[in-house]
């Protein structure tokens, strides 16, 4: 087994008994000792920890794993799960954002659009591609995609990967909120089936800017959120480093969306996180893809408008004449 | 500088909270002013025209036809579906916006007459929660949308919030979608959306429904934003320019149509209404004109 490179706090007993293994090996080879016993022990071991670790984990530690670097990111599922992807590049008026991506592929054999919010996995490219954080050039590049997509008739599928829209002087003055508002408004109202998966990150209006759809799928590990953690823990708590009690509260991770009626799946991640085999997290994620896939397919585009319409229409709990609804 | 520290100052200075005879300093010129002299002008200092914000219902009782003003579901109100506690429960905070705005709720909506022409309103109200958009705001909003497609009326939004309400976490997020999406088929409906931008208007707001219009009008000096000023300093550690994120800074850059005096709103919302709802030959068009 591969000693990752990165470890979080609560995976140090795992990278303990790694280390254990990783010796043992070395020493039967060196001694010519038979320590097949001992292996096999330590292998063990270490299932067993992986399995109790990540059967236990706090709303915090989720947040942590789906930030982890090793973590798939949108473009290995993309090329996991389909075939011939194009990537379509520029909002055709200023510029080409790297932070979230489009284009077309061909999943089990039919053309889909992408769109997907990309992180860099070494340091040269997380700076090109901005951390994950997309610019309004970002959302309006996503929304000519999908237009294109409503226009041929591609299904969508859309891969949220973000902390959140960049924030900054040059996003304000390019209206960042406009970007994303509009793609709220016209995704709700477009004429063809979309999926969006939360593969990592769903940082707060940034994510949904991309995630207005008739599915919302998630990562077991990953976490939807109105706000960071940090960030509301900063206000509400006047202390940043409340924030493992922040995501406890703000019941980000993938069960509680479920349980919220926010998410439609949650998809299984292998044991130890879908950074432990991404092929193996690829798999379940086709294989839900395709069945919801189908399930849209089967809806002619107004019931399928209506029914996207209803779904968020109902989504929130409020008092009505001392009543709770939705 | 405007966007520093503007909206805690301001927002102390509410109508209830000033005992009669007692005066306010007017932010822009410094001077010292009568706040009956305020409260009688819709909040707006006379002299140097520095818009305190002002409540929903003050907007309301100013901005319609004498007597023409609906409320519409009053009985919406927040609920609790997080059970969410930080330094205190979510329903003690509840009470405490209610009990400190006068209102149940951040948002009152209803229809009412605008110089004879017709419209559903929601209007946000700052003092409730900082306006934070809940289930229940979002709800409000929603229905305002969907009353002006049902009855064909022009919708008109006054935004005043200070992004989402955390303590609803997702659902408060999903408040985006929901608006939004209401506004498509008011859209596709082809009826007219004119969004307000009062000071401030900052995150989920700015990002949905608020920049949505078909018109987008803005109060003077109004803080109009996505990322408040901290988190855009602390992640770029760029210097912010003067009037960054002010109702000015957004009229240079090309993102609103309009800043409009409070004071001319009334009469600048029946113009544009009359140009692109009521069109030149309907007989209401002549009264009004008349």
């Amino acid at each position: 087994m591969e000693t990752p490179a990165y470890v979080l706090e609560f995976e140090k007993p795992l990278r303990e008994l790694t280390k254990q293994l990783d010796e043992l090996r070395q020493q039967s080879i060196e001694t010519h000792i038979d320590l097949a016993k001992e292996i096999r022990d330590i292998e063990g071991k270490i299932e067993a920890t992986h399995r109790d670790i990540y059967s236990n984990l706090s709303p915090w530690q989720k947040v942590q794993i789906a930030r982890h670097p090793k973590r798939p990111y949108a473009l290995d599922y993309v090329h996991a799960i389909c075939e011939g992807f194009q990537e379509l590049h520029g909002d055709r008026q200023f510029k080409d954002d790297q932070a979230l991506i489009g284009g077309t592929a061909f999943f089990n054999g039919d053309a889909v659009m992408i769109i997907a919010q990309q992180k860099g996995r070494d340091p040269k490219e997380r700076i090109a591609r901005n951390f994950g954080m997309a610019q309004p050039e970002g959302y309006r590049k996503a929304l000519r995609l999908m237009k294109m997509a409503e226009k041929f008739n591609l299904p969508v599928f859309t891969f949220i990967d973000t902390p959140g829209a960049f924030p900054g002087i040059e996003s304000e003055a390019r209206h960042v909120s406009e970007a994303i508002a509009v793609n709220l408004r016209e995704m709700a109202m477009l004429r063809t089936p979309t999926i969006s998966v939360v593969v990592g990150e769903g940082g707060s209006g940034g994510a949904l800017g991309i995630g207005v759809t008739d599915r919302v799928l998630i990562f077991e590990n990953s976490y939807y959120s109105v706000i960071s953690p940090e960030g509301c823990a900063a206000i509400l708590w006047k202390d940043g480093a409340k924030a493992p009690l922040a995501a406890e509260a703000l019941k980000v991770t993938a069960d509680s969306l479920e349980k919220l009626g926010v998410v439609d799946e949650v998809v299984a991640e292998p044991a130890g996180g879908a950074h432990n085999d991404p092929a193996q997290a690829a798999a379940v994620l086709k294989y839900s893809l395709h069945k919801h896939l189908n399930d849209l397919r089967a809806l002619d585009p107004e019931k399928l408008l209506d029914t996207r319409y209803e779904r968020y229409r109902h989504l929130g709990v409020f008092e009505e004449a001392g009543v709770v609804r939705s | 500088m405007h966007f520093d520290k503007p909206t805690y100052t301001v927002r102390k200075t509410r109508k209830k909270d000033i005992p009669k005879g007692v005066y306010t300093k007017d932010p822009a010129s410094g001077e010292i002013i009568f706040n009956k002299e305020i409260e009688d002008n819709q909040m707006v200092v006379p002299k140097s025209g520095h818009h305190f914000p002002i409540g929903a219902r003050a907007r309301i009782a100013k901005l319609f036809d004498e007597g023409t003003f609906v409320e519409a579901e009053a009985g919406v109100k927040s609920s609790d579906p997080l059970k969410f506690i930080d330094s205190q429960p979510y329903p003690e905070r509840l009470k405490r916006y209610e009990r400190d705005s006068g209102l149940p709720e951040a948002v009152v909506c209803g229809t009412g007459k605008i110089h004879g022409i017709e419209v559903s309103v929601a209007v946000m109200d700052f003092r409730f929660c900082g306006g934070a958009m809940g289930a229940a705001a979002g709800e409000k909003i929603t229905r305002a949308i969907e009353t002006a497609a049902k009855k064909k009326l022009p919708c008109i939004i006054f935004s005043a919030s200070g992004g989402a309400r955390m303590q609803e976490g997702i659902y408060s997020l999903m408040q985006m979608a929901k608006t939004s999406a209401a506004l498509g088929r008011l859209a596709a409906a082809k009826l007219p959306y004119i969004s307000v931008l009062t000071h401030p208007t900052m995150g989920g707001v700015t990002a949905s429904f608020a920049t949505l219009g078909d018109i987008i009008l803005a109060e003077p000096g109004a803080l109009v934003g996505f990322a408040g000023a901290r988190v855009i300093k602390d992640t770029t550690k760029q210097t912010l320019p003067a009037g960054f994120q002010t109702a000015e800074f957004l009229l240079k850059h090309g993102l609103i149509d309009q800043i409009v005096s409070r004071l001319a709103l009334r009469d600048r919302l029946r113009d544009l209404l009359l140009a692109v709802y009521v069109g030149k030959k309907t007989p209401v068009a002549a009264a009004v004109r008349n």
